[in-house]
């Protein structure tokens, strides 16, 4: 950390102001978290009655992992389901016929445009109309995520054959390979490598937007943890966000940490002449316009590595 | 088609709300966004803690549980109002968790923007004498936000689709809500939903397009 460039190795004046500068950010922040904990305790947030139910067994046996586990149902089934959307509508974009390119960068455009609640409110009206009556919270959740994220990965697949350089395909063409064998066994095993961070990425973002099921009542940890656990322990509820927000934090972080490590290794990886590709949405920025700025940038994070 | 006809003076004023919501959400994730990135490159350690602490914890968050929480925890148990009316409440309690959530995603995309800035640029920064906040104004931070125009707008973009979510904070004013009860009285109506999937798009595709143009004839020529 002290290697970062945006300010000099400090001499003694600029020491005794960055003392001065680091006991004024601890007092502030002290201020503001002894701020949340006097809001808490005026309320009576820290008495031990409330947060009693988060200690027991039963708790979490009745509420929080039957949610959990309906969570990681959506999220399993939704992230398997817009994998194969995404691999399919993704080749179909890259594919040479008009016929097939087209009308698959429309649904994936449309998909991609619309707000995901308004897709899982549409389809939980619509199943009962054309299905018959029954269940349809986990199908909305399932086929809401499933067609927003797949559309999202279908653009992350496509950048990532286009990822790799071109002279690969033109070697594989000039050995006699035929369209198919091209991408099969030459573009696809390098772009896969090129886009697991991506992926890995957006499988974060569909993690966290089962939560939407909470909305439509689908039985997910935000449901029976926020909503029914609340009601059953009066005056639980900040302690069972708190909760429920830990967990959700510790799941996406994991998962992040797994991105993160899947990039680095891709990006000394030498089993593809792709560079890994930003992750959709992400606030990754491509190094088009500057070639070369990726390692000589001013991240003070960098220093640590 | 009619069931358009009828409910769209009706959906009209909710998608009013969404790009209520949405203007003061972008103003307010932007400035807050900014302050997180300063934190987070600063050159006090407890600062930089503090950013990356916010930004990993509220980045990993369900908007809805942050929007949930916002209303539900914040506003009904903790008693934060900020006003009497209750869908004016709500909305300010919507607006404010948006912001929240959002920030860290510009925060984000702006330090990625300082991370494409050449190293020589702030080593001269330095050697000209400018301190830490004279750098990061003058010369980081402009190259900085050029470099990220386009990111910035995909950030806004998912922030206007999340308006929608402002009904798990409580406010049932916006465009899902009162799509929602058209549903209940019409059952689910094809026109209605691509009625307001258009108004969106109306909305999206544009930030898109001129944040693109915005990028190209600001990108910095190095």
């Amino acid at each position: 950390m002290s290697t970062t460039v945006l300010f000099d190795a400090p001499g003694p004046r600029a020491r005794v102001r960055n003392g001065l500068l680091t006991v004024i950010s601890v007092v502030a922040v002290a201020a503001v978290l002894y701020g949340i904990y006097r809001g808490f305790d005026a309320k009576g947030q820290w008495e031990g009655k409330i947060w009693q139910p988060f200690l027991q067994w039963g708790t979490w046996e009745t509420f929080i992992l039957p949610g959990l586990l309906g969570t990681l149902q959506a999220a399993v089934v939704a992230a398997v389901l817009a994998l194969v959307f995404g691999a399919v509508f993704g080749l179909a974009r890259l594919s040479d016929h008009a016929w097939i390119r087209i009308p698959a960068g429309v649904v994936v455009e449309v998909f991609r445009a619309i707000p995901l609640l308004l897709l899982i409110f549409f389809i939980f009206y619509l199943a009962p109309a054309v299905l018959g009556g029954g269940d349809y919270t986990f199908i909305a959740v399932v086929l809401g995520l499933m067609l927003y994220n797949g559309s999202v990965l279908a653009e992350v697949v496509r950048a990532g054959v286009h990822a790799v350089p071109r002279g690969q395909s033109e070697a594989a063409f000039a050995v006699g390979m035929r369209k198919n064998q091209v991408m099969r066994l030459v573009l696809l095993p390098q772009a896969v490598t090129a886009m697991m961070p991506a992926i890995v990425s957006q499988l974060v973002v569909l993690l966290k937007d089962t939560a939407l099921g909470y909305i439509i009542a689908y039985v997910d940890l935000l449901n029976t943890g926020f909503k029914i656990l609340p009601a059953a322990f009066f005056g639980s509820l900040i302690p069972a966000a708190i909760v429920i927000g830990i967990i959700y934090v510790a799941l996406n972080m994991a998962l992040s940490f797994l991105a993160t490590w899947l990039e680095r290794r891709s990006r000394r990886s030498r089993k593809t002449a792709a560079a890994p590709i930003a992750a959709p949405g992400s606030a990754e920025v491509s190094v088009g316009a500057g070639e070369g700025t990726e390692d000589a940038g001013l991240g003070p994070d960098r220093s640590v590595e | 088609m009619e069931d358009l006809i009828r409910y769209a003076p009706d959906l009209a004023l909710g998608f009013l709300e969404n790009i209520k919501l949405s203007i003061v959400a972008a103003i307010a994730s932007l400035i807050l966004g900014t302050v997180l990135v300063a934190m987070r490159v600063s050159p006090t350690p407890v600062l930089r803690a503090a950013g990356t602490i916010y930004v990993n914890i509220v980045r990993n968050t369900p908007l809805t549980l942050v929007l949930a929480f916002s209303a539900l925890g914040l506003s009904d148990q903790l008693g934060l109002v900020f006003s009497d009316v209750p869908t004016t409440n709500s909305f300010w309690i919507v607006a404010m968790g948006l912001s929240a959530y959002t920030a860290a995603f510009v925060c984000e995309a702006l330090r990625a923007g300082i991370n494409t800035v050449p190293l020589g640029q702030a080593e001269a920064a330095r050697a000209i004498g400018l301190t830490f906040m004279q750098s990061l104004r003058m010369i980081i931070l402009p190259q900085a936000f050029r470099a990220v125009i386009a990111p910035l707008g995909s950030v806004m973009i998912a922030m206007v689709k999340n308006t929608t979510v402002a009904t798990a904070g409580g406010f049932a004013m916006d465009s899902a809500s009162k799509m929602k009860e058209a549903f209940d009285q019409v059952g689910a109506s094809i026109p209605i939903f691509l009625g307001i999937v258009v108004a969106f798009m109306a909305v999206t595709l544009p930030i898109g397009f001129f944040t693109g143009r915005l990028a190209r004839r600001l990108a910095v020529a190095r």
